[in-house]
């Protein structure tokens, strides 16, 4: 690989110090940055090492029953947390249904934030990419599509985002924290990660050499803890990415919902909140009419980028039954296989 | 070694002794330790790293290469491309027997495959040459992949897989078909598949002088040295192999491929030690796969549903350049009866790499489509899919009539469809769901394998201490050839395995041939038997001539090698330890020698597979396309198994 400079600041001021120069790329878990060097998609002169950085790896609960995560709080070490998987089920159970055990011990919750797309002509550098490379063009556009956006997506780019944990974080309101040079600003995390556009090459709201320090969920988010599932179609039952995903929340009340988050995974260039579907479902008795018509919400701007009309009647179907587990309510222990529409058929626990 | 107290002890344990016993890998604990050293665990000094540079096009020319900027990358040592790579002893666009292809040593600027090795850098440092072949920023005259089978040119199969044949024909298909109640027709189309194993290709390569040594994994050790000695003019006998663990081979580590050429000729070169390992990106393309296949069959049925006719015929995918065609048809010939049956292959060049034989090549892609087709014909004729089958079981080799070696299938379909329950399945499909709603399917399908073997040899030495050295170049890729061939030698040489000291996997051994097509252990396994028996034999006429001895005079009789003794046989309270009979005779050691050689007439009189049976459920979530199998239930009538362990780790 290209050679670069790897430094080890000793505190946050002099990460940032470091990261603005140009040419930087931080490094935390390395479960992404390291492959794409590998593979010459990512060429940094220098890597500013904050692995080790003090204060950025706890978990602080807040009076309002919210919880402020550390950006380098480990996948692993968040999804085993007791306290944690209790009050948003579904956050837990989609860190695990991602990667394998090996990649969650070593990812951290502010990467996963910042993952980048897993489509091979970004991954290809034979591949024209307009987001590798601004202006070259999009190899993907009439090549293989089965997995890209139907969602959001830009004639630049049909790339779509793949990370599961950022799926319940958008549900759930989750809220950015950053530090850059110019100081600390907060970003919802429904407004991190930018539709391609004409300028798919500028993924995030962040600037450059600004970092996440954490990630919070407000308290309000707990509010759908019982009744909140992640679910996750992918073509094999564990280590590989979504297909299409899904997290919902319900908050019942009085035989009806009194409120709904919804997101769906693998479908856009960012975490896909359904506010309308949300809209459907606030204020009505759960009923299978009432979760088809949301899932018809939810997708009713959807089109095609290439052969991959089915994932829209599949995020449908799987808005439904996604639905339909967090009517019946979060499990009392993960599944074995977390996510998989396909655990009832195995039958056995996640042993938390 | 220690024995697993808990396991139970096979009752047919002869001589007191090993074979049939599950004993745990004599290999474990240096694989669990991470002592087991592999091919590219190897440093010799002076190493130099080798990287390919892999072409992104499928077929074209390279019109450049900055091999100036590769060079000026520190650590970079050399660049081959086709304008400075050195001559090589044979033509690699020459096919050199059934087991050898026509490989891609730069010879020139033609891409025939998209990873197709363009250049090679070498560099004091794997990332340095890593680094030097991501600078070479090739450019490319691209011309449009031919990989369909619509794009690519077909033509008539001069032979299938190694030296198979291209069309066979056992009685009137035409006839039988014509002659059926109903034709039940099937089309099946197979992906390529590539063996790209948990070990990805690795080669170490040093020179000294006129002798190569190459550590390397490899599935004929012995054999292969004449392909590596032919590409730089040596004798067979100066290139040593050292191969005492793969990572996987699936049959790709038995065939010669370019990138070793490439890095043996960079050692070469340089006069250095060079190490190249693929990537495993690099594993798809250069070094062999399951080619593609499309396949239909037509089966004839009468009013009963027995077959009348079996058509197999099938478009195998193949290189551009060169031809290994999967003989996918073939796995329909000695399946099932039928009084006519046609298997039938044609090729079709696309822009791969050549395709080799991977793991059952023919059989698993082939008996894929056949069970599916029975499936389709069971269905037709309204039969449960085990009962159609049972009703067209073959008692005797279809084609041939020759009565099998041996055949328990209809014991392995009895025992597998009492464990699954295969019994409560319904006839008609989408009768069943489970608690959570997803459809449940039960199917089956036969499995059938052929029983080769391949000469080998073995060396067998027992010592003055009463333990023996037993040698042989053997393969062991995961399967456990460590430790069944050395329970085999011990079983012959009557000694407790941890007594037997087994040297293997370096070809300066005897041959122990190919460890390929199921067969290693038949071949390997009865050379070191021989072998063995013959280190006995030899001790046994020591101890008989000596009058010293409480065997003398046994010769007609005869000696039985027990427990590190030869015992008289109608008399085994006269025995002697082998210790003491080589100690008393002044001897260090007595060596024996064995071979496996097949008896040909045997073979011709008797058809020899080994069968089973699988049961698979399946769910799927009608909703969500979701599919998974649940449960396999798998029975096998696999001859003498020496390690019921071995036997089910895989």
């Amino acid at each position: 690989m290209k050679p670069f400079d790897y430094v080890r600041p000793r505190d946050l001021a002099e990460a940032l110090a470091l990261g603005s120069e140009p040419g930087t790329a931080y490094l935390a878990g390395g479960t992404n940055l390291l492959d794409l060097m590998k593979i010459g998609v990512a060429r940094p002169d220098r890597i500013v090492d904050i692995g080790r950085l003090p204060g950025l790896a706890g978990l602080d609960w807040r009076e309002d029953g919210g919880v402020r995560i550390g950006a380098l709080v480990k996948n692993a070490d968040l999804a085993y947390d007791a306290r944690f998987q209790r009050t948003f089920p579904s956050v837990a159970e989609a860190l695990l249904s991602g990667a394998s055990a090996q990649l969650r011990n070593a990812a951290t919750v502010g990467g996963n934030l910042l993952q980048r797309p897993r489509c091979p002509y970004f991954q290809d550098l034979a591949s024209a990419c307009n987001r590798r490379a601004p202006e070259s063009g999009c190899d993907a556009l009439g090549g293989e599509t089965r997995r890209h956006a139907v969602l959001g997506w830009s004639e630049a780019c049909i790339a779509v985002n793949p990370s599961d944990f950022c799926v319940p974080m958008a549900a759930l309101d989750a809220v950015v924290e950053v530090q850059g040079p110019g100081g600390a600003r907060e970003i919802a995390l429904e407004d991190l990660h930018r539709l391609p556009g004409q300028t798919p090459e500028r993924e995030t709201a962040l600037e450059p050499s600004e970092l996440i320090v954490a990630v919070r969920l407000p308290g309000q988010a707990a509010a759908v803890a019982r009744h909140s599932r992640y679910l996750k179609v992918r073509e094999r039952t564990s280590y590989a990415f979504a297909v299409v995903s899904a997290a919902a929340g319900l908050e019942l009340g009085d035989g009806a919902i009194r409120s709904a988050r919804l997101a769906l995974g693998g479908v856009a260039a960012k975490p896909w909140r359904a506010r309308e579907a949300e809209a459907v479902l606030a204020g009505g008795e759960p009923s299978e009419a009432r979760f088809a018509d949301a899932a018809r919400a939810a997708l009713a701007e959807a089109r095609p980028s290439g052969e991959n009309a089915y994932k829209i009647e599949l995020a449908r179907r799987l808005i439904v039954r996604v639905l339909q587990q967090a009517l019946a309510g979060a499990p009392e222990t993960l599944p074995a296989l977390p996510g998989s529409p396909l655990a009832p058929a195995f039958g056995n626990r996640h042993a938390a | 070694m220690p024995l697993d107290a808990a396991a139970p002890r096979a009752p047919y344990v002869h001589h007191g002794s090993n074979a049939g016993q599950p004993l745990t890998r004599r290999d474990g604990e240096l694989k669990v330790t991470g002592r087991a050293t592999y091919a590219a665990d190897h440093r010799p000094e002076g190493l130099l790293y080798a990287v390919i540079a892999a072409s992104r096009i499928a077929r074209g020319r390279v019109t450049s290469l900055d091999v100036a900027a590769a060079k000026a990358h520190p650590g970079v040592v050399e660049v081959l491309t086709p304008a400075n790579r050195p001559p090589l002893g044979r033509d690699p666009d020459q096919k050199s027997g059934p087991f050898g292809f026509r490989i891609e040593v730069l010879q020139d600027d033609t891409v025939r495959y998209a990873g197709q090795p363009i250049a090679l850098v070498v560099a004091t440092s794997l990332e340095a040459a890593t680094e030097g072949a991501a600078l070479l920023d090739p450019q490319y005259e691209a011309l449009p992949p031919r990989t369909t089978l619509e794009s690519g040119k077909r033509f008539p199969a001069p032979a299938v897989g190694v030296s198979g044949q291209a069309r066979t024909e056992h009685g009137d298909v035409e006839a039988g078909l014509a002659a059926a109640a109903q034709v039940v027709r099937t089309e099946v189309e197979t992906p390529a598949q590539y063996h790209n194993a948990m070990e990805p290709h690795a080669i170490v390569a040093q020179w000294d002088g006129d002798r190569l040594t190459l550590d390397m994994p490899n599935q004929a050790i012995v054999m292969s040295r004449a392909g590596y000695a032919a590409y730089f003019g040596i004798a067979p006998e100066n290139v040593l192999i050292r191969s005492p663990f793969l990572g996987g081979g699936f049959g790709s580590k038995a065939i010669l491929n370019g990138p070793q050429v490439l890095a043996i000729l960079a050692a070469r070169m340089l006069n250095r030690p060079v190490k190249l390992a693929l990537t495993r990106a690099q594993m798809f393309g250069p070094v062999g796969h399951r080619g593609r296949t499309w396949q239909r069959l037509h089966l004839g049925l009468d009013g009963e549903g027995r077959l009348t006719a079996l058509r197999h015929h099938a478009i195998s995918a193949t290189s551009s350049f060169d031809t290994f065609l999967e003989p996918a048809a073939n796995a329909s010939l000695h399946v099932y009866r039928s009084p006519a049956i046609s298997a039938e292959t044609e090729g079709v060049r696309l822009d791969t790499g050549t395709p080799s034989p991977m793991r059952a090549p023919g059989e698993a892609p082939g008996s894929a489509a056949l069970e599916i087709a029975m499936d389709a014909a069971a269905d037709a004729v309204g039969m449960d899919p085990l009962e159609f089958r049972l009703l067209n079981y073959a008692e005797t080799e279809p084609g041939s009539g020759r009565p099998f070696s041996s055949k328990a299938l209809r014991e392995c379909y009895a025992e597998g469809a009492k464990l699954f329950g295969w019994a409560a399945r319904p006839l008609r499909p989408r009768q069943m769901r489970d608690a959570a709603g997803l459809r449940v399917g039960w199917g089956m399908g036969t499995a059938l394998f052929p029983c080769p073997h391949f000469a080998a040899e073995a060396r067998a030495t027992l010592r003055a201490d009463g333990t023996a050295l037993v040698e042989t170049a053997g393969a062991d890729m995961g399967q456990g050839a460590w430790t069944a061939l050395a329970q085999i030698a011990a079983e012959a040489l009557g000694l407790d395995p941890a007594q037997v000291e087994f040297r293997s996997g370096d070809s300066s051994l005897p041959d122990a041939g190919i460890a390929g097509g199921s067969g290693h252990a038949a071949s390997a396994g009865l050379a070191l038997h021989n072998a063995g028996q013959d280190a006995i034999a030899r001790l046994a006429e020591i101890a008989m001539r000596d009058p010293r001895s409480p065997l003398f005079g046994a010769d007609n009789i005869g000696v039985v090698a027990r427990a590190g003794r030869l015992h008289r046989r109608d008399d085994e309270t006269r025995s002697e330890s082998y210790a003491d009979i080589l100690a008393r005779a002044g001897q260090a050691a007595v060596v024996g020698a064995g071979r496996m050689q097949r008896d040909e007439e045997a073979v011709k009189e008797r058809a020899m597979y080994s069968h089973g049976a699988v049961f698979a459920e399946v769910k799927v979530d009608p909703d969500l396309g979701q599919v998974r199998c649940t449960r396999l239930v798998g029975a096998f009538a696999a001859g003498r198994i020496v390690n019921p362990r071995l036997v089910r780790s895989q």
